[in-house]
């Protein structure tokens, strides 16, 4: 496991040296200079995303220690405008919605479908694997600015569906007064794990689909429905949004809060290793 | 050459000329006026209404109440956008009057110095001169005092009224409520006491702001800046906004409206303008005076009421369950889309009978 961190880090030093080097434009895929951080495997305390249900009544799902397999390569900020830009010049991306014309803000107005072309299109550019984080993944990143989004189990509740949507909408009015208007990158600085903007006025698209999970008297998963149309989103606190919808605010229910602006960052995986490289080129004929 | 302000105030000049003095009032009614008892009220911001007896206490009143105009720029949603308002005593709508059938409304109409427009104020409920228009133009600087009897009951809607430029203060926010009760108070389709705990005023207004070349609505210097494309905008009769009391989320979160199981709400409903149709999801109106007025037998049981533009409306509400419940107009593309959305947060026991989930959301069964 040790190794195995040590040599991740080590390729993308070599990644972004390598792109400093190739600055003019070539038809050979160039590796990013994209700032990265990564994140050796650590227990975390964790919600899975969703909703659970116990004995037929919306419960909060479960706190445990999770830690991811592998280490964690993940952007330093969310992509911007300008980088996005960039795909859409491509004739790769949709232009996103936010009329943003400051290069470095970061992209909004962009739905999970943009996304998800996105990190295609850039992983087609560097000839590295990028894609959306997990919501596991955007959790573990977060570190000391993941929200949680527990509303408690109070016995009162037992009778009364009402209670739960009275402490979320509360709960959502406590973050009240906001400023919604995207601020430059870095405006709200960095976690304990060096990336910035975690949980500021952007939240960020992760590539895990909705569930409802109905739970046993032991809080164990006994039935499961997946919807792959509502993808979760992280940020101030954890939404779940049509995978097309590009602004928060259309997402939202009559009652409810939605998110101010929606973005977005990327995971990159490891490099195959030169060996599985040549097995996926011989598989593909 | 006129510069613009003076074009448009030489157009309220002209108005107060045309405007007869008062004829003065009989003496012996005058005399009969001076021997009443005098109440002065302080109004209070919408969603509020100021606290008032539902049946009448005593023998008629002249009831003294102050407005003061205040010309703004007010934001009117969450990107920031900027409406050049014009308003009653500073709130959109502004504020609501509560008197009794036979009492005297008597009003101070406050134009102050610091504004750059002539206005006046037009009450549907009162009887001849424009509904008072004519009889109350003030430049800025002045101040007028009308007095006006309430003989008809129900809540009416009160707007400015300058000639020549009625619509466009009146979209800029110039409109309000009096709500004119019987002595005996609200009465059902029998005749019997209806009454409620609480009330709450929801002014809607429509907004009509400029954009420029790439979209983005337009953030004017002054009032009389924003005035020639505003006009424009307005005649295409599309609104940008559709929003209760002055702001898109304006009665959303923090100052959601609030309730008890139990409770019995009136919601006074104005637009001053435009048809609408307030819809309480999740409830009903148990007794809805549509066009507002009492001497009208209530509808009873209605899922929505359209209350007609330039009409003020009332629905009477107890709530059975808890919950956030959403106020909304219901042209949905208004309420969720332009801002018509209102919250009223409700506590309380659930009600089993009423509603109940058989059996949580799973898997589609086989067998
Ligand atoms: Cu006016």
């Amino acid at each position: 496991m040790k190794l195995q961190a040590a040599s991740v880090a080590a390729i993308s030093v070599l990644a972004i040296a390598a792109g400093a080097a190739l600055l003019q434009p070539s038809h050979r895929a160039a590796p990013s200079l994209i700032q990265t951080v990564t994140i050796k495997p650590a227990y975390f305390a964790y919600r899975l995303p969703g909703e659970f249900l116990a004995d037929g009544r919306v419960v909060d799902a479960a706190r445990f220690d999770a830690s991811p397999r592998h280490p964690l390569e993940i952007m330093t900020y969310q992509v911007s405008a300008a980088e996005y830009a960039a795909c859409v010049a491509d004739g790769a991306c949709q232009p996103a919605d936010s009329s943003g014309a400051a290069k470095d803000l970061p992209v909004t107005g962009v739905s999970y479908l943009d996304a998800v072309r996105y990190a295609e299109w850039l992983s087609s550019k560097t000839d590295e694997s990028w894609r959306l984080p997990t919501d596991e993944e955007w959790a573990f990143a977060a570190a000391e600015r993941l929200g949680d989004d527990a509303l408690g189990n109070a016995d009162s509740e037992i009778a009364n569906p009402a209670a739960r949507w009275l402490t979320a909408y509360r709960e959502r009015n406590a973050r009240e007064g906001r400023d919604t208007l995207p601020k430059m990158r870095g405006h709200f600085g960095a976690n304990s794990r060096g990336l910035y903007d975690i949980a500021g006025n952007v939240s960020e698209w992760t590539s895990t689909c909705y569930t409802r999970t109905h739970v046993d008297a032991a809080g164990k998963s006994v039935q499961r429905t997946e919807n792959c149309g509502v993808r979760v989103t992280g940020g101030q606190h954890r939404g779940y949004m049509t995978n097309f919808l590009r602004d928060g605010k259309s997402g939202g229910c009559a009652a409810g809060m939605a998110p101010d602006n929606l973005g977005f960052r990327l995971v990159k995986d490891p490099a195959p290793s030169f060996a599985r490289r040549l097995w996926q080129g011989m598989a593909r004929g | 050459m006129f510069t613009r302000r003076e074009t448009l105030m030489s157009v309220a000049g002209a108005a107060v000329v045309a405007a007869m003095p008062a004829a003065p009032a009989a003496a012996q009614e005058a005399a009969n006026i001076a021997k009443l008892p005098r109440k002065k009220v302080t109004l209070v911001q919408p969603p509020f209404v100021h606290e008032h007896d539902q049946v009448a206490k005593g023998g008629p009143k002249v009831v003294e109440f102050t407005m003061t105009i205040e010309e703004k720029p007010v934001v009117i949603d969450d990107e920031g956008t900027v409406l050049q308002a014009m308003t009653f005593n500073g709130s959109i709508p502004g504020p609501m009057m509560v008197v009794h059938e036979g009492d005297y409304v008597e009003l101070t109409l406050v134009n102050p110095a610091t504004n750059e427009m002539p206005h006046n104020i037009d009450f549907h409920a009162a009887t001849g001169a424009l509904g008072g228009a004519a009889l109350t133009d003030v430049n800025p600087g002045e101040e007028v005092k009308l007095r006006f009897k309430a003989t008809r009951t129900g809540t009416f809607v009160y707007h400015c009224a300058p000639k020549g430029m009625i619509p466009w203060h009146v979209v800029a926010g110039m409109s309000g409520t009096i709500m004119i009760l019987p002595r005996d108070g609200l009465k059902d389709e029998k005749g019997k006491p209806v009454r409620y705990d609480s009330v709450y005023y929801i002014g809607e207004n429509e907004f009509y702001i400029p954009r420029d070349a790439n979209g983005k609505f337009i953030n004017y210097k002054t009032l009389g800046d924003s005035f020639p494309e505003t006009l424009k905008a307005m005649r295409g009769l599309i609104p940008t906004h559709v929003v209760f009391n002055g702001r898109v989320g304006a009665l959303t979160g923090k100052n959601a409206m609030t309730a008890k199981v139990g409770q019995t709400v009136l919601f006074v409903h104005s637009q001053a303008n435009r048809d609408t149709r307030p819809h309480l999801i999740g409830g009903h109106g148990d007794y809805v005076w549509e066009e507002g007025k009492f001497a009208n037998p209530p509808a009873k049981d209605l899922e929505t009421w359209f209350i007609r533009g330039g009409s003020a409306g009332a629905a009477l509400y107890k709530f059975l369950q808890p919950g956030v419940y959403a106020y909304v107009n219901h042209n949905l593309i208004e309420a969720a889309e332009l801002g018509a959305t209102a919250h009223v947060i409700v506590d309380g026991k659930w009600n089993d009978d009423l509603m109940t989930q058989v059996s949580a959301p799973g898997p589609i069964r086989t067998n």
